[in-house]
């Protein structure tokens, strides 16, 4: 069974072109951020991806879809090791980032060079700056002098400093639930990342807070890759620049959006876009 | 039965309530509850009677001798004087010198089961000093007395005193029985405590919290001391302040070991008293009505300080779990 | 830079190696200590311990089996007052109160769980001995009853409380009036989680001296029926210890580790029992 029908890299000189290459043809282009290969994954005894192969291209916003249960969350934690602390959780096959084999690397650099935001917001219950200064602190990053200055940068990209620069010094858990999703973005954000990873962010959101999430991700893009796992078709169809379909543990089809929305090449992608299942 | 017996609340006329009352305890519904709520007021009344026994038997020393009772060290049955100082230092000291003991001890073997250790690692040992929790206090003095009073005698006392000798802590002479052996004893007991309950407290902490720790490039030990232990540290105080009531009010353990001399010394080496230890040793023997008076005092004054740190530990607990059933 | 990733590196195995030695210290200590209770009582332990009375003063040998027994009925006398009241109290608890009576009757077990042995024992010789006129078995049984309770209510309001919700509903929805809803499905569904909440309660009060030692006494013989002081097990331990004959010595060491057997054997079980299913409190017994 052939599991996905494409692999896409895009050159970075020209974010407004998109090209579609043939696998491992895509000499002159950028390496992808991170190469995906061959990839299994099993809790215990039960094998929850297979044999999954997939390149996210840098500077570029990448939806993951499929039916609750399909392996996209489960795929987005073993791009920065997090599968690693549930216990039984084994990764197979080869993930690269930036070329270097991933499993050699040790995982808490990869964690820092790969920042995750999660579906439920979880800020600590601690003031919102000690939230965003967590990362820097606990990585050697927090400088005296330029702390603040940080913490501030990464709430300006959070697109959150206005709301909350009067209040640094209050718990997080004085923030609304979109705030609050963003602050995990800013504390993600605050130890600069060259990609990240988004699990269903705004799952829990009301629509407004969501497209503040939605308009902060185009913004991200520039300085980083990001990886957002979606169960809502639209949000994909919106900020996604390409998009792959994972069903039962298996990416169906990977190409641009455009592409996966209004020309799907596989029946199970067309089933699930025009919502005849999941 | 066809009808439920409750449905002819609403059914029947004013003047068959009576009636419906006696229809209704027959099928069994008011006796099941008045027969459950008679058990819960049974609860009330023997707590509430624990308390006003206290306080009315001790009424003769009480209104002798007021608040000096805690603040005097003369204990005369002889002529009728009491004062309850030596026992009050002796229980403040050896429990004090036992949370000193216990608490890293019980911390970083709660920290490393549930946080660090491998799960099936944790699990055993985890149930095994559960278990350890229900030993007996009479077993710990039995240990007590003729294990590690020696040990301490031979080996431990001796060591302490060559690095800190010239603490006045440490000075005098020693002959087993003391404050210090109590305190040990007391922090052999109550580690148990403190583990299985802060190992709970840790356990109950959300995992997210975890994982937006270790996302950011936070390693294990990071994670477990700057997002965990803070999350967790008012059931962890909880568990400490539980640990500290059982301390105070140790009646055996301390009684086979602490010597019972009434005396306040400031060297841990030496032998002193403690408020459960006189009680036990001198209730039954006590001639005269102010003579018992005085300890059923010391009964109440153990009451009332076990009563409020029970209730502060448990404020802490429950505080810890509702924050966690929030985020 | 580098040298923080060292530091940050070195602390985590630093710490895990602290504490590590924390767990094997606290492990260490006990089990050398109840490790050489087992080892020095058993080899204490004969057969005259468990079928002979004391020996008197002097006199090398005899036995304890009018503790063991006084124990059993100390026990068994408390078990029939805390069990009930207890079980009860919690059917209630979780059944029929409202918010501020549950409150109520919460706090006072709470504050009852926390009262010292001890004072226990003062109050109950107040309460039964001074009226009486005399120590014995029924008073012994009525302060372990009463150290019974409070842990009897929570186990079992804590045990009816994880059943489903959907169990309740299934049997009201058949037109089973609350009480035979409770009496047949929801206690049924409970009950192997109380009955070994009882047991752990039990293991308990089973080593509790303190409060005996002005209610039940002690005896060097056998106590006839429920109203004479009576020698119970954690009581000879305590006396036989403080004693200066070799030989109650090492009766003490056996009296304590047949305590000590007791009392883990009957955790042993019911934890085992407890883990084979049975549905739980979230937050652990």
């Amino acid at each position: 069974m052939v599991t996905s029908t494409g692999m896409i890299s895009m050159e970075i000189t020209d974010p407004a072109t998109r090209t579609r290459e043939a696998p491992k043809a895509s000499a002159g282009a950028v390496g992808p951020k991170l190469r995906v290969s061959g990839l299994n994954f099993y809790y215990g005894k039960k094998q929850a991806l297979f044999d999954v192969d997939l390149d996210v291209p840098a500077n570029r916003i990448t939806g993951l879809i499929g039916p609750s249960g399909c392996g996209k969350s489960t795929f987005l934690r073993t791009l920065n090791r997090m599968y690693e602390t549930v216990q039984h959780g084994r990764a197979e096959g080869r993930l690269e980032l930036d070329g270097e084999n991933l499993m050699e690397l040790d995982a808490i650099s990869v964690r820092r060079r790969v920042g995750m935001v999660f579906q439920k917001s979880n800020p600590f219950p601690k003031s919102i700056f000690d939230n965003v200064a967590f990362g820097l602190r606990v990585n050697g990053l927090a400088r005296r002098g330029t702390l603040h200055e940080a913490v501030e940068r990464s709430l300006r990209r959070a697109a959150l400093w206005d709301e909350v620069k009067d209040l640094l010094h209050a718990s997080a858990y004085k923030l609304s639930g979109g705030q609050q999703q963003r602050l995990c973005i800013a504390r993600a954000l605050a130890v600069d990342p060259e990609v990240l990873l988004l699990d269903e962010p705004c799952s829990a959101l009301d629509p407004i807070a969501t497209a503040k999430i939605e308009e902060l991700l185009f913004d991200l893009k520039k300085q980083c890759t990001v990886v957002l796992v979606t169960h809502n078709m639209q949000q994909a169809a919106r900020v996604a620049d390409v998009t792959g379909f994972f069903l039962l543990g298996r990416l169906i089809e990977f190409n641009t959006t455009e592409v996966i929305f209004k020309t799907p090449a596989r029946r199970e992608t067309e089933d699930y876009i025009t919502g005849r299942f999941g | 039965m066809a009808t439920t017996p409750t449905l002819d609340r609403h059914t029947l006329p004013s003047g068959g309530r009576v009636r419906s009352f006696i229809k209704r305890l027959r099928a069994g519904e008011e006796a099941a509850y008045l027969l459950t709520l008679a058990a819960a007021a049974t609860i009330l009344l023997i707590t509430s009677l624990i308390f006003y026994e206290l306080y009315v038997q001790s009424a003769l020393s009480r209104h002798k001798f007021g608040f000096h009772f805690l603040f005097t060290q003369t204990w005369n049955p002889v002529t009728g004087d009491f004062g309850a100082l030596p026992y009050v230092y002796g229980t403040v000291v050896t429990s004090v010198l036992a949370l000193i003991i216990a608490i890293p001890q019980g911390l970083g073997s709660a920290i490393f089961l549930a946080e660090l250790a491998p799960p099936k690692i944790s699990d055993a040992l985890a149930f095994l000093i559960e278990l350890l929790a229900a030993v007996p206090s009479v077993i710990f003095g039995l240990l007590g007395m003729y294990v590690l009073v020696p040990i301490l005698q031979s080996s431990v006392v001796p060591a302490l005193r060559t690095v800190f000798g010239f603490l006045p802590v440490f000075q005098g002479a020693f002959y087993g029985v003391s404050y210090f052996a109590a305190g040990v004893v007391l922090s052999i007991m109550i580690v148990p405590f403190i583990v299985s309950i802060s190992r709970e407290v840790l356990l109950a902490v959300p995992q997210e919290q975890r994982e937006a720790s270790l996302a950011v490039g936070a390693n294990r030990w990071q994670t477990t001391w700057h997002v965990v232990v803070p999350y967790a540290l008012k059931g962890i105080m909880g568990s400490i302040f539980l640990a500290l009531a059982r301390a105070l009010g140790e009646t055996m353990a301390v009684t086979m070991v602490i010597g019972n001399v009434p005396q306040i010394k400031a060297s841990l080496l030496a032998p002193g008293y403690s408020i459960a230890a006189v009680i036990a040793n001198e209730f039954t023997e006590a001639v005269g009505d102010l003579y018992t008076s005085a300890l059923i005092e010391l009964g109440l004054v153990l009451f009332l300080v076990t009563f409020v740190i029970n209730g502060l530990a448990r404020l802490m607990i429950m505080t810890t779990t509702r924050q966690g059933a929030h985020s | 830079m580098k040298s923080f990733v060292f530091r940050k590196k070195a602390m985590n195995i630093l710490m895990i190696g602290l504490t590590g030695l924390c767990t094997l210290m606290t492990g260490a200590i006990l089990f050398f200590f109840l490790g050489y209770l087992v080892s020095r009582g058993a080899s204490s332990l004969n057969w005259a311990f468990f079928t002979k009375l004391p020996a008197p003063v002097g006199e090398i040998g005899g036995g304890m089996a009018n503790a063991i027994v006084g124990s059993g009925k100390v026990l068994l006398l408390a078990t029939l007052i805390g069990v009930p009241i207890g079980f009860l109290g919690g059917v209630y608890l979780n059944e029929y109160a409202g918010a501020t009576m549950a409150f109520v009757i919460r706090y006072a077990t709470d504050l009852l769980n926390g009262v010292p042995s001890i004072v226990i024992g003062i109050v109950v010789y107040a309460l039964v001995v001074h009226p009486m006129g005399h120590f014995s078995t029924f008073a012994g049984g009525v302060a372990l009853g009463i150290m019974m309770i409070p842990i009897s209510v929570r186990s079992t309001e804590e045990f009816l409380h994880a059943v489903p919700m959907s169990l309740r509903e299934a049997a009201i929805a058949l037109g089973a009036s609350k009480w035979k809803a409770i009496v047949t499905v929801i206690i049924p569904a409970a009950i192997r989680g109380i009955v070994t909440g009882t047991m752990l309660d039990f293991a308990r009060v089973a080593g509790e001296t303190a409060p005996l030692l002005f209610t039940a006494l002690g005896n060097q013989f056998w106590s006839p029926g429920w109203n004479h002081e009576t020698a119970t097990l954690p009581f000879v331990v305590y006396t036989y210890a403080l004693s200066a004959y070799q030989d109650w010595h090492r009766q003490a060491w056996a009296a304590g580790f047949v305590l000590l057997m007791l009392v883990l054997g009957i955790n042993v079980t019911a934890r085992l029992i407890l883990s084979r299913g049975s549905y739980r409190p979230s937050g652990g017994a």
